[in-house]
C-alpha cells in the first residue's frame, strides 16, 4: 500500500506500508510510522484526569471563549483541513494565529516581501538543474532522501544523473552534505550577507571592489564560484536555516534573492528554502488565502493584522500578551526561549497532538489525535508548495485534528452566540 | 420557492429586451409559473428594477499558488480592511483579496460564476483547496497545456489521438474544465532564458512551433467536443508590436468550424494588442485585431486595465521576468516540474503614464470595435486591476460622453496613439448584459448559466435601475453606481445579497469535464509511465479526487 511520509518537508510519496512495516522511507520517516514504542495517551486529559473527547473539547471551548486574546500556535505538522479550521477559529476568537515558521523560515517571508521569490518546484530542479548549491543547508541529515529524489543524485529527464550535475555546498562546517559535494566553500559564521554581496559585485563586473578575502573565503574562490553560477544553464540555490537564522537573517535571504535576480540576467537560476516540518508550508499557505498573511496574525480587532515583531508567538508570550493558548502539533515548551515558556506556564494551555511532549507537561488539557499519513487522511504542502494527499492506512481510536477542531469551532461559535 | 415580481428583464440569450416579466424559482432552477405555488413563494418586488442572470466571470485569477504568492509578497495589499468578522468572514485586500472577500465581492456585484483560468497541473490540488474556500460562486478551473512536455512530445509526433487521450486524462486528474494555453512553447524556452518571438520559432528540445502547438490542441479539443474551446494566452504578450502575432493566432481558427461556439478563445487581448516597436512609440493595434476577431470564429475577453494598483501574475514566466526588469519591481517565479511556469510582479496603472493610458484605451477599443457577441468584459484580475470595477467598464462602453470626460484627465498620448477618441459606438444595455452573462456562458458551453430561461440555474441579479427610463448615454454616473453593487443577488435560488448587503453565505459547485469515455486511455499508458519516472510524485498521487473537493460537479462529454 502506498503511503505519503509525514516527517520532513520532502513529503516523500513513494513509501510502502505492508503489515505494519515501512519500506523505502528514510530512518526519520520510518520512525514516524513505527508507533509501538511511542508514548501516547489513551484518552484526552483535563487537569490530569481522563475524559471523553466531547468533554475535553467542551472545556477547551470554554477556556478559549473566556480568554481575551488566545494564542493559536503550531500547525506545521498537521493537515491542511485542520489548519484551515485553526485560522477560522482564531478569527472567531479574536485571537492570534502563529505557526512554527515564525521561529524558523519566517525571515525568508520577509525577504519575499522585499524582493519576491524566483523559484521552482522540486521537479523542475530534479529535471533541469545542472548545478545545485546547498547554502546553510544539510539535507543529507535533515532531509535524508532529498538528494536521491529531487537534487543531488536524482535522475532527471534533461539532467540525467549525478555525473551530469555539480553540487556545491556553502556552510560554516564540513557537513555530511559537504562530503558528497563537488565543491565545498567554507565560510565564517555570520558572513553569508557579505558573500552573497561579493558574488553580486563580481557578476556585476565590480570585481575590483571585492577585497582579497570575504567571510573567510579567498577572492579567487569567490570568482571561481561566480563563474560556475554564471555558466550554468539552469541552477538552484537551496538554502537552509544557516542563512535565515544566522546573523543578518532576512537580509541574508534578501541578498541571496538579489543574487538570483542578477543571475537570471545571464542564465536561469531559481532559489528555494529547505523547509523543515512536513506541512509547515501549508501552515503558511492556508492563512495566506484565508486571512491574507502567513504567520503572526492578530484578529483582536475582528480583522487580520500582520506584524512579526508584535504578533509572533514568542513575542506575544514574552510580553505576556495572551491569556490562553491552543497548541496544535508542535512543542513550544521545548523550543521557545525560557522567557516565553515562563508565560506559557501561567496560562491555560490546550494541546492537540498525537504524542506527549514537553508542552504536555504544562498543558491543562491534552487531546491526543490520530497521526496523519498513517491513521488519518488529509492534504499537505511539500516544501515546494506541491500538495500531496496523506493516506490513512490503519484504523485508530483517535480523533483526527480536523475532527477535534471542527467540533471545537462549532462549540466556540455556539458559546459566542 | 421565489417569485420575482414585475421586474424589467433583459435576457439576451432568450431575446428578451427590457420586458416587464415575472421570474419563478424552485429547487435552484428557473421554472414556469405553473410549477410553483405563489402563496408559498417568497416574493421579491422588482417593480421598475433591472432583472438579469447572475454574472459569469470568464477569466479571473482567483485561486492557486500565483495569487497566494502575490498575497504573501504584497502585505501592503492586504492591509485594506473590507469587512470585520461577524456573521461573515473577515475580509481584507485592496486589489488582491483573501478568498472569502473574492466570493463576497463578486456576489455583491451580481456575479455568481467564475473561472480560474491558469492552473499549473501539478498545483491543481492547491487551486481546488483555495477555490473551495471561496464562498458564493460556482467555479471552474482551466489547467495549462501549452508547455507541458508530454503535449510537446505528442505535437512533435503529430499524434492527435494521443493528445486527445492526454487532455481527457489531465482534465480528469486536475478536475479541470478546459484547455488553457499560455505562451505556447515560450515558457519551456524560458527555462533556458529564451522565449518564442513568433508562431514559427522552434521550441528548444522539441522542434515544434507555437503554431503547431495551438493547431494540434485546437484539433484535439474540437475532436473531443469539449464544452469550452481552447483558451489561448498568445505569444509575445506585453511586447510592443505584438498585435501582429495576435492577428496571426486568431487566423489559425479558420482551419476549424463549429456551429455551436467559437473554436478559439483569445484571452486578455489588451495585453496582446500593441503596435509600434518600443514603449516610446507604442500604439493601439486594437482596430486590426477587432477586424480579425469579427471575421473569424473566435471570441475574446478584454483584459481591461483599470487605473490604480494591480498585480501582474501569469503563467507567462518569461514575460514576468521582462516586466521585473522593466519596472525594477519585486519578482516571484515558479517553474513547475516540466509542465509550466509562472511569475508575479506588482504594477500600477497611472493615468499620467502614456503607456498605461494606451493600455487603458486599448481594452475599451476592443470592447467597442469587436462584435458585442464576441467580446467579454474582464480585467484579467488582478493583472489589469480589480474585478470590482466592471461597473466602470460597463459605463464607459455605454457612454461616449463619459469616455470624453475620462480622456480629458488621462495622458494626451492616447489621443494620437489610439482610436478611442474617434469611436462613436455606445453599447446598449442588452449588449453589456450579453458581454457579462450570456456570452461568457456560451463561450464556456454552460447551458444553464448566463440566462433566465426555463431550466436555467437560478442565479439572478437585480439592479436598482429601470432600463426603460434611464438614458445610459448621458446618465453614466448612475449606470456606474447601479452596476457597482446589485440590489439583490440570488445564487442557486437563495438570496445572498439583499438591499446591496450580504445576507447569506452559500457554497457553489466546481464544474469539471470528464471526457475519459471518449478516448482510449491505453494509448498513453506507456507514455505516462515513462514520463512519471521523472516526476517528483507517483502517478497514483498526481491530481485531485472528487472526494477531497467541497462540491464537485462532473460534466460528462459524450
Amino acid at each position: 500500500m502506498n503511503i505519503v511520509c509525514t516527517f520532513c518537508g520532502s513529503v516523500c510519496d513513494d513509501g510502502i506500508y505492508e503489515e505494519g512495516k515501512v519500506k523505502r522511507l528514510c530512518k526519520l520517516g520510518s520512525s514516524k510510522f513505527s508507533i509501538e514504542n511511542k508514548q501516547r495517551l489513551k484518552a484526552p486529559l483535563v487537569d490530569g484526569k481522563e475524559v471523553s473527547y466531547e468533554e475535553a473539547i467542551e472545556k477547551a471551548a470554554e477556556i478559549l471563549v473566556n480568554a481575551k486574546r488566545p494564542l493559536l500556535y503550531g500547525w506545521a505538522s498537521t493537515a491542511n483541513e485542520a489548519i484551515r479550521l485553526g485560522v477560522i477559529l482564531a478569527e472567531k476568537l479574536g485571537g492570534i494565529y502563529d505557526q512554527c515558521a515564525s521561529v524558523c523560515h519566517a525571515p525568508g517571508v520577509l525577504a519575499v516581501i522585499e524582493e519576491g521569490l524566483p523559484g521552482g518546484t522540486l521537479g523542475s530542479i530534479k529535471n533541469r538543474a545542472e548545478t545545485i548549491v546547498f547554502w546553510g543547508a544539510n539535507p543529507m541529515e535533515a532531509h535524508p532522501r532529498h538528494g536521491v529524489r529531487y537534487s543531488i543524485s536524482a535522475k532527471g529527464i534533461l539532467v540525467k544523473d549525478r555525473k551530469h550535475r555539480k553540487v556545491i555546498v556553502v556552510d560554516v562546517r564540513k557537513t555530511k552534505t559537504a562530503k558528497v559535494a563537488d565543491m565545498f566553500v567554507q565560510i565564517n559564521p555570520g558572513s553569508d550577507f557579505a558573500i552573497f554581496t561579493a558574488l553580486r559585485s563580481i557578476l556585476n563586473g565590480n570585481e575590483n571592489a571585492v577585497p582579497s578575502e570575504v567571510g573567510g573565503v579567498k577572492k579567487e574562490q569567490l570568482i571561481e564560484l561566480a563563474n560556475i553560477l554564471k555558466n550554468t544553464k539552469y541552477g538552484a540555490i537551496l538554502y537552509g536555516l544557516g542563512v535565515s537564522q544566522s546573523r543578518g537573517r532576512d537580509r541574508n535571504v534578501e541578498a541571496a534573492i538579489k543574487l538570483v535576480q542578477l543571475l537570471n540576467r545571464f542564465t536561469r537560476w531559481v532559489i528555494w528554502p529547505m523547509r523543515g516540518h512536513y506541512n509547515v508550508v501549508g501552515a503558511g499557505e492556508i492563512p495566506a488565502w484565508e486571512a491574507g498573511y502567513q504567520y503572526a496574525i492578530d484578529f483582536s480587532r475582528g480583522y487580520p493584522r500582520f506584524f512579526p515583531n508584535e504578533f509572533s508567538a514568542v513575542e506575544v508570550l514574552k510580553r505576556g500578551d495572551c491569556d490562553a493558548a491552543l497548541v496544535v502539533a508542535s512543542d513550544p515548551a521545548a523550543h521557545f526561549p525560557a522567557a516565553a515558556v515562563k508565560h506559557l506556564k501561567k496560562i491555560p494551555v490546550i494541546q492537540i497532538d498525537p504524542y506527549i511532549n514537553m508542552t504536555s507537561l504544562l498543558a491543562k488539557i491534552i487531546i491526543p489525535s490520530a497521526i496523519y499519513g498513517l491513521e488519518a487522511e488529509g492534504s499537505a504542502y511539500r516544501m515546494d508548495g506541491v500538495v500531496l494527499r496523506l493516506k490513512k492506512v490503519v484504523d485508530s481510536p483517535y480523533w483526527t485534528d480536523e475532527d477535534i477542531l471542527e467540533l471545537l469551532l462549532k462549540r466556540v461559535e455556539e458559546l459566542k452566540r | 420557492m421565489l417569485y420575482i415580481k414585475n421586474g424589467i428583464v433583459v435576457d439576451p440569450k432568450n431575446k428578451i429586451k427590457a420586458e416587464k416579466m415575472d421570474i419563478f424559482i424552485k429547487d435552484g432552477k428557473i421554472v414556469e409559473e405553473k410549477d410553483v405555488k405563489k402563496s408559498e413563494c417568497k416574493v421579491i418586488d422588482a417593480s421598475g428594477k433591472l432583472v438579469v442572470a447572475g454574472g459569469v466571470e470568464l477569466h479571473s485569477h482567483i485561486a492557486g499558488s500565483k495569487i497566494n504568492t502575490g498575497r504573501v509578497m504584497r502585505p501592503e495589499e492586504m492591509r485594506y480592511v473590507r469587512l470585520v468578522a461577524g456573521k461573515f468572514r473577515a475580509c481584507v485586500g485592496r486589489i488582491l483579496m483573501n478568498a472569502p472577500a473574492i466570493g463576497y465581492e463578486y456576489a455583491k456585484m451580481g456575479y455568481t460564476t467564475a473561472v480560474e483560468p491558469a492552473v499549473p497541473p501539478i498545483g491543481s490540488p492547491h487551486t481546488h483547496e483555495e477555490l473551495d474556500s471561496i464562498p458564493m460562486l460556482d467555479k471552474l478551473a482551466l489547467p495549462v497545456f501549452g508547455n507541458w512536455h508530454l503535449v510537446l512530445k505528442f505535437v512533435a509526433e503529430k499524434n492527435i489521438e494521443k493528445l486527445k487521450a492526454f487532455i481527457a486524462w489531465a482534465l480528469e486528474r486536475t478536475k479541470g474544465f478546459g484547455v488553457k494555453v499560455v505562451n505556447p512553447g515560450g515558457v519551456e524556452a524560458w527555462m533556458y532564458g529564451g522565449n518564442m518571438k513568433s508562431l514559427d520559432d522552434k521550441v528548444p528540445g522539441f522542434g515544434v512551433t507555437p503554431r503547431e502547438i495551438i493547431l494540434s490542441l485546437v484539433e484535439a479539443n474540437e475532436k473531443l467536443k469539449l464544452p469550452h474551446s481552447v483558451h489561448l494566452h498568445c505569444n509575445n504578450l506585453g511586447i510592443p508590436g505584438n498585435y501582429t502575432t495576435t492577428v496571426e493566432s486568431i487566423k489559425l481558427a479558420s482551419k476549424f468550424s463549429n456551429d455551436k461556439r467559437q473554436v478559439l478563445h483569445i484571452t486578455h487581448v489588451q495585453f496582446n494588442a500593441y503596435a509600434g516597436d518600443s514603449w516610446r512609440n507604442v500604439a493601439s493595434g486594437a482596430a486590426e485585431i477587432a477586424k480579425a476577431v469579427n471575421s473569424e470564429n473566435v471570441t475574446i475577453d478584454m483584459g481591461q486595465a483599470i487605473f490604480g494598483p494591480a498585480t501582474a501574475m501569469t503563467g507567462d514566466a518569461p514575460f514576468q521576468f521582462t516586466l521585473h526588469k522593466l519596472l525594477g519591481a519585486r519578482w516571484s517565479n515558479k517553474d513547475s516540474e516540466v509542465e509550466s511556469g509562472a511569475g508575479i510582479v506588482p504594477i500600477a496603472y497611472l493615468p499620467s503614464n502614456p503607456v498605461h493610458t494606451v493600455q487603458w484605451a486599448i481594452g475599451l477599443e476592443l470592447g467597442l470595435l469587436c462584435d458585442s457577441n464576441k467580446v467579454v468584459i474582464a480585467t484579467d484580475y488582478p493583472n489589469g486591476g480589480p474585478f470590482t470595477e466592471y461597473a466602470y467598464v460597463i459605463a464607459m462602453l455605454m457612454s461616449k460622453k463619459m469616455r470624453e470626460n475620462e480622456l480629458k484627465r488621462v495622458h494626451q498620448y492616447a489621443q494620437k496613439a489610439t482610436v478611442l477618441p474617434t469611436i462613436e459606438t455606445e453599447r446598449t444595455l442588452e449588449e453589456v448584459i450579453n458581454m457579462t452573462r450570456s456570452l461568457p456562458a456560451k463561450i464556456l458551453g454552460l447551458e444553464n448559466k448566463g440566462h433566465l430561461g426555463i431550466g436555467a440555474d437560478a442565479d439572478v441579479a437585480i439592479y436598482d435601475m429601470n432600463p426603460l427610463e434611464v438614458d445610459t448615454s448621458s446618465e453614466f454616473e448612475k449606470v456606474y453606481k447601479v452596476f457597482k453593487t446589485a440590489l439583490y443577488t440570488i445564487k442557486g435560488g437563495e438570496i445572498i445579497v439583499k438591499d446591496k448587503e450580504l445576507v447569506k453565505e452559500v457554497w457553489g459547485r466546481t464544474f469539471w469535464i470528464d471526457a475519459t469515455k471518449k478516448v482510449d486511455p491505453s494509448l498513453i499508458k506507456q507514455d505516462l509511465e515513462d514520463y512519471f519516472k521523472y516526476y517528483t510524485v507517483e502517478i497514483e498521487n498526481y491530481g485531485v479526487d472528487e472526494a477531497w473537493m467541497r462540491n464537485p460537479q462532473r460534466i460528462k462529454v459524450v
